[in-house]
């Protein structure tokens, strides 16, 4: 095979900034964001009614904003992992099969640019769009805290803020990138779409049940062996741990729960002379992320060159 | 160098299947030059060949001296491509449509502009540039697609079946532009069912069967070679055997029977004193006479009628 001449991204930006325009414009998105606004609107509205009533003295007033849930809303994280994911499924679903659909796709790739450019610009375009509408909405929702609580996020929260932006951006980007690897599977748009909504489920109702059956299944518990028990618990978090949205739980509640030390289990020997409920500094609460943050990145290249390796191996008749 | 494509031996399979079957095509500059054939001959896989736009088996092909494999931006570059059932972003303008291929074809904003402005006007469509291109019928969305390959300023424009599902009229406005891009020196290569109108713009055309070219030709030698004769004499006469009739006559290749009393008589000039005369000699009434010369169309029809009496002995 020769070795093809050119640059694999000429047209990237091109492609790019088009499909932000496109999903910016879009109703579908619209309609999504509205979504997303109304209950972070209604999330951190109940926390702070939430936060102002208790008295105690807290340190960072402004992450509990996030993470406070008054019955019977759940908390703003909360409902960031379970609507980012549909954000991101709306965005991706029909980025290439959509292409087909309308016909464009050979009038497209006629022009001097290479499929590279298309599929890579597509989901540049796409994690554009989502980095916008977190950056908006983290905006909103400190602007609403400073105006209804009264005092402004300290340095540190603004950090641990940002963090969070960044977990999420990851976190909606490995559902983007499943949305994408469905949308060159499928010439459909509802096939692609349901495939994707499918996964969604299972990651979100299903695993959670999933994991202890397996762990179960897989590490039965010896009662004169106190030693099985740990063993099953550390397998259930392990796949628990292949769902994107566990990871993103245990990377929120490290990094705006500072008190979080730990993300597995704790043996009391290890608590000795430990000072329980001190907050870590935010660079212990991101080496606490790490691996969780590594792999949600390594899934997302992963998904992102599967769906690469099979819309260089398609045909594009028309 | 006046040649502009060239494939030898070109191979595309899909699994088992030969789609394209060994292919030797050789295009001039400044041809218009025709692929003909029946749905599933080959011809858009050899179109998306010659773009570059998938990989041929085995064979060579070389556009404008490239390689589109190993230098495909290169060729699009210079390739203006017309895809059968064009689509557009519906949700877009027309102006809009044609400057994102422009600024991926890599034109500034500004050039890209006034390339637009003057595409637009030439395909007649500077009335519905801030329409969204939804709203457009077929024949303006062909336009738009032939407005989008002037903007390229290609050297060769490729147009896979550029009039189908065209009314008359938009057919008429399309061939039109085609012929006025062909003066103005740009290649064409069109692939088209609709053999008439290959007829009249086309300067030579390859007849597709089953992956390879079964004739390839200016029309007038294909006519003459498939049918042996360029003119076709209807002879509506009674009381005689026009067959036997004509035996032995100059000028005739071919006589058939359509029908009792109606005849078709093949000629390579016209023949029709003389079939008038020997008709009357005969002692047969002549009725009705009438010639014309042959289109593509008998062409193609008589070269699949061979081809399936071959392919069934």
């Amino acid at each position: 095979m020769p070795q093809r001449e050119g640059s694999p991204f000429t047209g990237l930006a091109t492609v790019a900034l088009k499909e932000a325009a496109d999903h910016m414009t879009s109703a579908r998105i619209h309609l999504v964001m509205l979504l997303v606004l109304l209950t972070a609107f209604g999330s951190v509205y109940a926390a702070i009614g939430q936060i102002s009533q208790t008295v105690s003295e807290d340190q960072f007033l402004f992450l509990r904003l996030f993470t406070t849930a008054r019955e019977p809303l759940p908390s703003f994280v909360a409902f960031l992992g379970f609507l980012l994911p549909l954000v991101a499924i709306a965005l991706g679903f029909d980025a290439i099969n959509g292409e087909y659909n309308r016909r464009t796709m050979s009038r497209i790739l006629s022009q001097p640019i290479y499929r590279d450019a298309l599929l890579t610009g597509k989901f540049l375009g796409c994690l554009l769009v989502i980095a916008l509408c977190l950056l908006v909405l983290w905006l909103l929702v400190t602007g609403m805290g400073i105006l209804l609580l009264g005092l402004p996020p300290s340095g540190e929260e603004i950090l641990r803020g940002l963090a969070f932006l960044l977990a999420s951006f990851v976190y909606a980007g490995v559902w983007l990138a499943v949305a994408m690897v469905f949308s060159t599977i499928f010439r459909s748009p509802a096939t692609s779409a349901l495939a994707t909504l499918t996964v969604w489920l299972l990651f979100t109702v299903f695993w959670p049940m999933l994991s202890p059956l397996i762990a179960g299944a897989v590490v039965p518990v010896d009662p004169f062996d106190p030693m099985t028990a740990v063993h099953q618990v550390e397998l259930q978090r392990a796949v628990a741990r292949i769902s994107p949205n566990t990871l993103f739980g245990e990377m929120t509640l490290a990094i705006l729960n500072p008190e979080t030390r730990s993300l597995g289990i704790v043996f009391a020997n290890q608590l000795s002379q430990a000072v329980i409920g001190a907050p870590l500094p935010i660079s212990q609460s991101l080496m606490l992320i790490w691996p969780q943050l590594a792999c949600m990145i390594a899934a997302l290249v992963v998904l992102f060159t599967g769906a690469y390796v099979s819309f260089q191996r398609q045909e594009i008749r028309a | 160098m006046n040649t502009v494509i060239e494939t030898s031996n070109l191979v595309k399979r899909y699994r088992s299947l030969a789609a394209v079957d060994g292919l030797d095509l050789t295009v001039e500059r400044g041809e218009v030059f025709g692929l003909l054939g029946p749905n599933g001959s080959g011809k858009t896989t050899t179109i998306l060949l010659l773009l570059g736009l998938t990989e041929p088996t085995s064979g060579t092909v070389r556009v404008l001296g490239l390689d589109p494999l190993r230098n495909p931006l290169e060729v699009k570059r210079h390739v203006g491509y017309l895809p059968d059932q064009i689509g557009f972003y519906d949700n877009l303008t027309a102006r809009e449509n044609l400057l994102y291929t422009a600024r991926l074809t890599g034109l500034s904003a500004a050039e890209a502009n006034t390339r637009i402005t003057e595409a637009l006007e030439r395909v007649r469509l500077t009335h519905a540039e801030d329409r969204r291109v939804g709203t457009f019928s077929r024949g303006m969305r062909q336009r738009l697609g032939l407005a989008e390959v002037l903007i390229k300023r290609a050297e060769i424009a490729i147009l896979d079946e550029p009039t189908s599902g065209l009314d008359p009229q938009s057919t008429q406005e399309l061939l039109e532009l085609i012929v006025e891009l062909a003066r103005e020196g740009i290649t064409i290569v069109l692939s088209s069912h609709l053999l008439t109108m290959v007829q009249t713009i086309c300067n030579r055309v390859a007849l597709f069967n089953h992956g390879r070219i079964g004739l390839m030709g200016r029309v007038s030698d294909l006519t003459s070679d498939v049918l042996g004769g360029t003119h076709v004499v209807e002879v509506e006469a009674e009381g005689v055997d026009l067959r036997t009739a004509l035996n032995g006559a100059p000028h005739i290749t071919g006589v058939t029977e359509q029908r009792q009393g109606l005849w078709r008589v093949d000629a390579d000039a016209d023949a029709r004193p003389d079939i008038a005369r020997r008709v009357v000699e005969a002692g047969g009434a002549l009725r009705t006479m009438s010639i014309r010369q042959t289109t593509l169309d008998e062409v193609y029809v008589r070269y699949f009628e061979e081809e399936r009496i071959h392919a069934a002995a």
